[in-house]
Parts: structure tokens; sequence; C-alpha cells
């Protein structure tokens, strides 16, 4: 099923949706395995799983740090292709790759679009390839039915983004704010403009990531996103707490 | 450059959407600078006013009977103000800062050069200034480090990676995506998204211009050859730019071998089989990565050179085969550098004495009645703990010793 309708028919039962972020390899996949298995179990709608890359340009911190980890200890892109595929057939919800476009580059863009279909993969997040460069990559995407995942920002005009959603499936990923990934976000009345903003260019699915850490947050989004991310707020509850402290913490977010 | 900011296959703007709508106002605002010539005009002011353009093109009689080919001619970058070409790009992006209206630039350095430069700007055009820079690298150009924070920048060492240039850029972005309203990010060199490597390139093309002349007015003719060095390019497309369409100049690239081409520590991105086509830090080039695309650790002794891309313009230049690709190791650089300091009383930096190194291997091959001329791009007195340890000497080690003693009292 796409995509966009598997989120469509969440949406049905739930008044927004989660999304969570893990970083392969990172502190081990067998860590990967039972934080994924403590997501689903606890609600989690859609999951994206980052293939490390030495150069996490858009990541903050503790994301840059789980990248480097991961790949020191020898995490590759077939080991995450093996991971993708076990997962994808062990739990019933959408998974996504997220990386950066060298990897994808690296290992033949159409090589990569077909091990992720096999992998029964739902989508890329690629947060340094905007549509002007991924000409090729679009076209993959519409041959293999797997979903660009396009990016919004707060500094994204109106004519950006309603050129943006022509190119995107699945849902749009609007960044909360400017910056890396991990800082805290403001929910402000800037924040709520420009997220009616990017209702009235799309009639995709809207996901918020950036900054986003708990139940507070959450609500704040209800009713203006259909989704919400949260990505290295669980990074470093394993770091703190282990693997277990995942399921509590998402239960405890809606 | 074509529309989408490629160089034949290389180049582009891979870029996060969040700098999409800067990266428009840049590139409307520089095209309206390469249409005004008022705005070169007052950057030429500005440079022959505030740092010492033209540079003399120095006749080096004393390397040239050394050698006994070619006449030696060194175009002379290390008298620019602040002791490199990266002044040259620095003045030119502080222009086009003063236009777009922002408050503060930050910058990545390597060697520290590119660092001085942008704080020196920062200074003179009243800006808030924030500088990145790898953590080995502040400690192997400390004195660059001391003049960037006197003239008020803030320097911000990155332990991330490999904790050199990559990482310095990496961390750079972050900073930008961050503050981008009221942020330029002076980028170093001709790398990086367009439309910095062509921009770069431009502002360094005053290097060639001036040599052109100046080789016509003191040798008569055109030279036979030109190096360079090559880090991230900006010298050498600097020099080379003028060059291209005079098809009896060669045009030779001295990248850094390290401890050499097959000791896997090095930074040789065009001129060994160890790279291959990618796409980092905002471009398409030739990296040193393995084969799942992460990015190779890359060693020189100067700083510099020593980074795992290349301007996408020079792999263009490589692949039509109008630039060629040398490569220097560690000790050949030492050699050339000690020669030239006793043949010429010149002190290259370790990154320019790669093109000097490259050189020597050849011009003595090449007729008397030919001329080269090397690009000096800087100075190397930032260098001097390093070439002082690579000399190993006495004299130099006993006072620092002495002056560590009288610190720690
Ligand atoms: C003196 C000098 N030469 C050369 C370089 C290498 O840069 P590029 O290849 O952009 O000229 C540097 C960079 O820091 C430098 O300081």
């Amino acid at each position: 099923m796409q995509l966009e309708q598997q989120l469509r028919d969440k949406l049905h039962k739930k008044d927004i949706l989660l999304m969570t972020h893990i970083v392969l390899g990172y502190p081990s996949l067998e860590v990967n395995r039972e934080v994924i298995k403590q997501m689903v179990e606890n609600g989690v709608d859609c999951i994206e799983m980052q293939i490390p890359f030495s150069e996490p340009m858009a990541d903050g911190p503790v994301i840059l740090k789980a990248n480097q980890d991961a790949l020191a200890a020898g995490i590759t892109v077939t080991d995450c292709f093996t991971f993708a595929a076990e997962t994808v057939q062990k739990h019933d919800i959408p998974f996504l790759f997220m990386t950066y476009y060298n990897i994808i580059f690296k290992y033949g863009e159409e090589a990569f679009f077909k091990r992720a279909s096999e992998c029964g993969l739902k989508g890329f997040i690629v947060p340094d390839l905007p549509p002007e460069m991924g000409e090729s990559f679009l076209a993959l995407a519409e041959k293999y039915q797997l979903s660009p995942i396009l990016i919004y920002a707060p500094t994204s005009t109106d004519a950006r983004m309603q050129e943006l959603a022509t190119y995107g499936t699945g849902f749009i990923y609007c960044v909360a704010r400017r910056g890396v990934t991990g800082k805290k976000s403001e929910f402000d009345q800037d924040f709520d403009s420009y997220l009616a903003r990017c209702r009235a260019s799309t009639t995709l699915p809207l996901a918020v990531g950036f900054g986003i850490q708990s139940k507070e947050d959450i609500e704040a989004l209800k009713g203006k996103a259909d989704m919400a991310v949260i990505g290295s707020r669980t990074i470093r509850l394993v770091e703190s707490d282990g693997a277990e402290a995942v399921g509590p913490f998402i239960a405890g977010l809606r | 450059m074509d529309q989408k900011g490629f160089f034949g296959n290389w180049g582009g703007a891979y870029i996060p959407e969040v700098l999409h709508q800067t990266f428009q106002e840049l590139k409307e605002e520089y095209a309206r600078c390469r249409k005004d010539p008022d705005f070169w005009q007052e950057y030429l002011t500005l440079m022959s006013t505030y740092s010492c353009r033209p540079t003399p093109l120095t006749y080096a009689e004393n390397l040239t009977r050394h050698f006994g080919g070619a006449h030696i001619y060194i175009k002379r970058e290390d008298l620019n103000h602040t002791g490199a070409h990266k002044a040259n790009n620095v003045m030119g992006q502080g222009l086009l800062v003063k236009r777009m209206g922002k408050k503060r630039v930050i910058a990545e350095t390597g060697a520290g050069q590119h660092g001085m430069a942008t704080a020196t700007m920062a200074a003179k055009f009243g800006l808030d200034c924030t500088i990145y820079m790898g953590e080995e690298d502040v400690l192997r150009q400390r004195p660059n480090v001391f003049w960037m924070e006197k003239m008020g920048a803030t320097v911000i060492p990155v332990k991330d990676g490999s904790r050199t240039l990559k990482d310095a850029i990496n961390e750079a972005f972050r900073d930008w995506v961050t503050n981008v309203d009221d942020t330029h990010y002076v980028f170093g060199t001709a790398c990086g998204p367009a439309p910095f490597p062509e921009m770069v390139a431009w502002f360094q093309s005053i290097i060639g211009i001036e040599s052109a002349e100046q080789i016509m007015q003191y040798h008569g003719k055109m030279v036979a050859r030109v190096y360079a060095c090559v880090g991230g390019g900006s010298n050498a497309m600097g020099i080379f730019k003028r060059f291209l369409d005079e098809p009896n100049v060669e045009l030779i690239g001295v990248e850094a071998a390290g401890h050499g081409a097959n000791s896997g520590a090095h930074a040789i991105r065009l001129s060994s089989p160890d790279a291959t086509p990618g796409v980092a830090q905002g471009y398409k080039t030739m990296f040193l990565q393995d084969e799942d695309g992460q990015m190779k650790h890359t060693h020189s002794v100067a700083a510099g050179l020593d980074y795992v891309g290349v301007s996408p313009i020079l792999s263009d230049l490589w692949e039509k085969k109008r630039v060629r690709f040398e490569s220097a190791t560690d000790t050949e650089v030492m050699q050339a550098l000690d020669i030239t300091m006793k043949q010429e009383g010149i002190i290259p930096a370790l990154e320019s004495s790669h093109a000097f190194a490259g050189a020597f291997k050849e011009v003595g091959q090449l007729a008397k009645d030919e001329a080269i001329i090397i690009n000096q791009s800087g100075r190397g007195d930032k260098d001097i703990f390093t070439i002082a340890h690579a000399f190993d000497d006495p004299s130099w080690k006993k006072f620092i010793i002495d002056r560590g003693m009288e610190y720690s009292k």
C-alpha cells in the first residue's frame, strides 16, 4: 500500500501520528532491534532509519555522534539493507530510510532503489538532495513506487513550498525551525503561521520534526500537523536509560 | 557553470532546504556584481589600498641558475595583506556581504589563512565573526589562531571526524542553517555548493590576470607552464583561469602526497586512483572515500591541502585534460622550502611549497628560453612551529622550552 494512504488510514483512528528516528548501528543493531520493537509495541506509526554517513551536515551533536560511533563500530550500507529487510518483515508499520545523498549515489541510484524496494521500505528522506539536484532520483522513486519525502523549512517561501509539493509523495517533512537536529523548538505564533503556510501549499500529510521532545510538544501540534517526529530525544534516552526506557517514554507521549 | 551550477559532470548545489532562499539571494547578488563594472573597480581599489595588489612577479634568478632549465618566476601572493591569496576572495565576498546587508560572517579554515583574512575583513567592515577550525589545525597553526582572536573573531575548535578542514566546513554549515537570516558563510575555497566555486574563482582570477601582464612585460612572451598547489583549488583556479585560453600554456596542479601516494596517508584526489566521484559538503567532485561513500582520513604536512575533496572546476579541467595533476610528498616539500629560502630569501607557506616542489622536479628539463610561473599562494610565517619541528631546530627548541618554563612558573 502507498505510504500516504497508510498514514491516512491511521489518521482515522488517531488525532496525531508519531514517527521516530533511529541511527542504524548505534549503539548496535541489537539495540536498534529492541528499540524498534518497543517503539512499534507502543504505537509508533512510522520509523525513519538513518544509514550513517561520515559528514552528516544537517544533524546536531547527538545524531552526529551516533553516526560517527556507528561507523567506528563498522556498520556498512549492506548491513543496513539486511537489517531493513528483517525489520520490515517483522513489523507492520511503514519504514523509511533517511540518509545523505552520497550513500545513495555511491551505491548506484537504481541499485539502491531496487534493493530498498525488495526490502519493503516505503520511502527516503535525503536532507541534502533538493529536487533541482534529484532529477534521476525522482524518476526512480516514481518507477519503484517509493516516496521521496520532500522537506519544508521556515525559510521556504509560499512559491517554493508549492513547487516542492509537486515532487513529494507520502508526506511532507516540515522542519520546525532553522538549525540542526536536537535542540528544542518553540511552538509560538510564528510557528503556527508557518504551519498554516505549509498546510495551504499541499494536500499531502504534514510531519513536523526537529526539537520535539515531550507530550506537551506533541499536544501543541495536534490539529496543526498530522505526524510528530521524535529524533534525538529517544537516542539520548537509550544512552542514559537503555533500550527498555523507550517503550514507556513512547507510551507516555499521547 | 551551467544553470544548475555544474561544470561538466561536477559541482551543483546539494543544500538543505533551509538554505534554499539564502542561496537564491546570494546568486542574485553575485549576478548583479558580475554585471556591474563599478563592483570590480571597487574591488580593485580596495585590493590596491588595503592589500598589496598588484602583487609582484619575482624573477628567481638563483633558482633558475640552480636548476639550469627554464626561467623561474614566482607570483607573490604571500605579499597580500594577511599573507596569502585568501584575502582576494575574502575582500570580494566582504563587499558582497555589505551589499546584502548581513551583519555576521562565519568561515571554515584549515591553514588558518582564510580564517585570518575573514577575521581581518570582519574587523574592517564591522561584522561579527566566527571561525571554525579543526582541533588538529588549531594546534598546528597556532599563530593564526592568536591573530584571529586578537582581531575580535571567535575561533571554535572542531572536535568531530578527522578534526581538520572538512569537519570545520560541516560545522560552519551547521552554524549557517541555524543563523541564516543575518549570517553569510564566507566559503574559503573554490568548492562547496554553487555559486561558491565560480564566485571564489572569479575573485581569485585577479592573480592570473596580473601574472599574464607581468610575464609579457618581463619575459616578452607567454610562459610554458604555470604551477599551483591544490587544496580546495582556489589559488590554482585563480592563477589558471587567465591562461585557460592560451593553448600553449601547460597548467599543473600539485596535490599533497603526504607520506606517499601509496601510503594511504595523503590528500591526492586527482593524480592518484584513490579518489572516486561523490557528493558531499554541498557539491559533486572526486572525493577520497570508501566503497560505501564514507569519507577517508587524509594527511598532509600542510593543513590547507589536507582535504578530501577538490574544486569541481578542477575536476572538470582534469577530466578534459586541460590541467595536469601531480603530487609532492611532505619530505619533498620540506626540501623545496629549504632550497627556496636559501637561494632566494623567500619563505613559502607549506601549502605553496608543494607548487615549488612540483616545479623543481620538471623545470630542469625545459628549454632555457622558456619560462614558468610558480604561484606562491602564501608566506610560511604561520608554519614556524611545523617547519622548526621538521628541521629539528635545536635553538628554536631551547627557546620554546625556556618560554614554557617561564609561563609555568
Ligand atoms: C597559503 C595557502 N595556500 C594554499 C591553500 C590551499 O587552498 P586552495 O587550494 O583553495 O588555494 C591554503 C589554504 O588554507 C593556504 O593557506
